[in-house]
């Protein structure tokens, strides 16, 4: 008789356990360009993403926490909001979560509102995506949010007239206009602004201009990658350096993903930025470790790895007040008032935009070792977004 | 101004570079070949793992990115441009711009979507000082090769026998024929020339435009522009064009950078209005 309870015991404690196993895993959509030539937004995306997983496990609140990994194969709107369409019409996932470009953000923005389901940000970059969609909430930061804090940065140090060269689109006039706002209202002096194209094969004509017009700093904003190489080898060659003529700008130049790609010529760049891999604090060491190990191809992280992880936290954050009744309306009230200890420093949420308030750092390029690193020595804590 | 003239000739010369391997196969033989910037791509590639993986200083890795080009070319041309000659201009396009997505593809493969570095020898860095006025030197020795390949290109092509042979069998290849020439055979090393040619520009052309699976298809359109100036098959018209087209572009995006994305195609409107089958093209 007894043996035969401790039987139906051991019989029911392993049904619950498996009830508890049985629980539906929570679903993330996760959006970017996998492939092409911005395959490292997606990637650095969801090497984030994972890093945190490593670090917290992968089971939230008894919930499995899965990834459905979708690639839109560039900047491709018209792809991202397809799959965001399928993702919650097929797949029912809880969230959606990635967006590498603003339009790939915007085109899926209509389809967060329908299916009041929450979508997370973790770059897209330009200001107005938050206002697109009342399930939009933002992990990543907005161009004029780190752009602007430069103005400040640059007037305190005695540089009175820049010239303004950034790439001719959405995010370098969103740059542009952010710093040049900034900085006249302070009393500098914008000397001239001219916009590059993209796919710009030469930058030294543009290079030599600025040098000749004989400014204190030049405002750089150009694409990641090979536009930031190109760009600081026609900066070094041009030897604006030498004429006292100081690189500033948003980090974008100087990001982490191809920091060590540039070298030589990118040393002594000043730049503004939320997150920079060299970031002193127990978070961020335990995140550079973890996306070393799920990620090792990758390097480092760079600000959209460190989107991808604050985006999961704030998953997670959601998934253990709400359990297994996840809701749109509840999920946005819980993300609207969050407020986290990132690897970058805290980030909070503005609950009157959604987007994300953060610590905006000054960093200057260094070299330690065989490898650049962007080593922060100022910061602006608490940026909102001035672009609102 | 002398700085500006200065630049735009260097900026010509790049240009001169990485489409004088276009030039000739599409000039000289008439096959509209849209994979040149693959070419062009490969000699990076190879260049860049010369360097970076065998440690061959730059200026050693030139001839040997230039053979491989020529190698990687004779063996497709065997094995796939040749049958293609006949084929309409529209079937060209198509099984060139698919070898250039399957290129793009492989390189990705292998070397990853990222942005590949070389560093040059500290001897072409940084800028000379001559007469008030500072030089690039990296952009000296980009002219001081244009001058070479020209030179040793329009030897070859209108001195030697070789050369002549290459006119008559684009002119009229049923003729050369019956003259005793083998055609088949001057094609593939032409083509092979054309494609050791780009492989040498996309390799000189790292320096300023970078390197990355995406650089096949990235600068196609200022390839063909030169070319189209230049008029087909000339590489006297391809040097001119070149050139004009690289001091235009630095001007106008020094004097006047809000246009200056546009004036390089105002430019070729113009030119293509004036010489309808380009600077020093042959009518067809």
């Amino acid at each position: 008789m007894g043996r035969s309870f401790a039987r139906l015991a051991a019989a029911a404690a392993a049904f619950a356990a498996a009830l508890a196993f049985a629980q539906e895993p929570v679903k993330i959509g996760v959006i970017a360009p996998f492939t092409g030539p911005a395959a490292g937004f997606g990637k650095e995306i969801e090497a984030g993403m994972r890093a945190w997983m490593k670090i917290h496990g992968d089971t939230v609140a008894g919930r499995k926490m899965q990834l459905l990994i979708r690639d839109t194969g560039g900047p491709n709107p018209d792809v991202a909001k397809r799959l965001a369409q399928e993702l919650v019409t097929r797949d029912k996932v809880d969230f959606l979560a990635g967006f590498g470009y603003t339009p790939e953000a915007l085109a899926s923005a209509p389809i967060a509102t329908e299916a009041k389901t929450p979508m997370i940000v973790m770059n897209a970059a330009s200001s107005v995506v938050t206002t697109r969609s009342p399930y939009i909430a933002r992990f990543s930061m907005t161009l004029p949010q780190v752009s602007a804090p430069m103005a400040t940065w640059a007037w305190k140090n005695g540089i009175r007239k820049v010239y303004s060269l950034v790439t001719d689109f959405a995010p370098g006039i969103d740059s542009e206009t952010a710093f040049k706002t900034a900085f006249t209202a302070l009393g500098g002096q914008v000397i001239d602004a001219v916009r590059m194209p993209l796919r710009n094969p030469d930058y030294a004509p543009y290079v030599q201009r600025a040098k000749d017009a004989k400014p204190d700093a030049l405002f750089i904003f150009v694409p990641a990658g090979q536009d930031a190489v190109a760009f600081m080898k026609a900066f070094e060659e041009r030897g604006l350096a030498k004429e006292g003529i100081k690189p500033i700008g948003p980090g974008d130049l100087t990001d982490d993903y191809v920091l060590n790609s540039i070298g030589d010529p990118v040393l002594g760049v000043i730049t503004t930025h939320h997150y920079s891999a060299a970031h002193d604090s127990p978070e961020n060491k335990a995140f550079v470790a973890a996306f070393h190990a799920v990620a090792p191809e990758l390097g480092r992280p760079n600000f959209m790895g460190v989107g991808g992880y604050d985006g999961m936290a704030a998953i997670a954050e959601v998934v253990k007040r709400l359990g297994n009744s996840i809701d749109g309306d509840k999920a946005m009230e819980i993300l609207k008032t969050l407020k986290l200890d990132s690897p970058r420093g805290p980030i909070s949420i503005d609950p009157a935009t959604r987007d994300i308030v953060q610590t905006v750092y000054v960093r200057k390029v260094e070299k330690r070792g065989n490898e650049y690193w962007n080593v922060e020595f100022d910061k602006f804590p608490d940026v909102k977004d001035p672009g609102k | 101004m002398i700085g500006v003239l200065f630049d735009g000739i260097a900026y010509g010369s790049l240009l001169f570079l990485v489409s004088v391997g276009l030039s000739v196969t599409m000039g000289l033989m008439n096959f509209v070949n849209l994979a040149h910037g693959a070419f062009a791509m490969a000699g990076g590639f190879a260049c860049v793992v010369a360097m970076n993986r065998y440690g061959v200083p730059f200026l050693a890795t030139l001839p040997i990115v230039f053979v491989i080009g020529a190698a990687l070319g004779a063996l497709l041309e065997r094995t796939l441009y040749r049958r293609l000659y006949r084929a309409t201009h529209l079937d060209q396009v198509l099984f060139s711009i698919g070898l250039t997505f399957m290129a793009i593809a492989a390189a990705t493969w292998v070397f990853g979507s990222s942005q590949q570095l070389v560093r040059l020898p500290d001897q072409l860095r940084g800028q000379v000082r001559v007469a008030g006025i500072d030089f690039g030197v990296y952009r000296l020795f980009l002219i001081a090769m244009v001058a070479v390949i020209t030179a040793a290109l329009g030897a070859l092509v209108a001195r030697t026998r070789f050369g002549a042979h290459v006119r008559a069998a684009v002119d009229d290849a049923a003729a050369a024929r019956g003259l005793g020439i083998d055609v088949d055979r001057i094609f593939a090393v032409t083509f092979a020339l054309g494609s050791g040619l780009a492989a040498l520009g996309g390799a000189l052309g790292i320096e300023v435009l970078g390197l990355d699976p995406a650089f096949a298809l990235k600068f196609l359109v200022y390839f063909l522009i030169v070319v189209v100036v230049g008029g087909a098959g000339s590489v006297r018209g391809l040097l001119v064009a070149a050139l004009l087209l690289g001091v235009i572009d630095v001007a106008a995006k020094y004097y006047v950078p809000r246009a200056g994305a546009f004036v390089i195609y105002a430019a070729m409107v113009v030119l293509l209005l004036a010489f309808p089958s380009g600077l020093f093209g042959r009518r067809a």
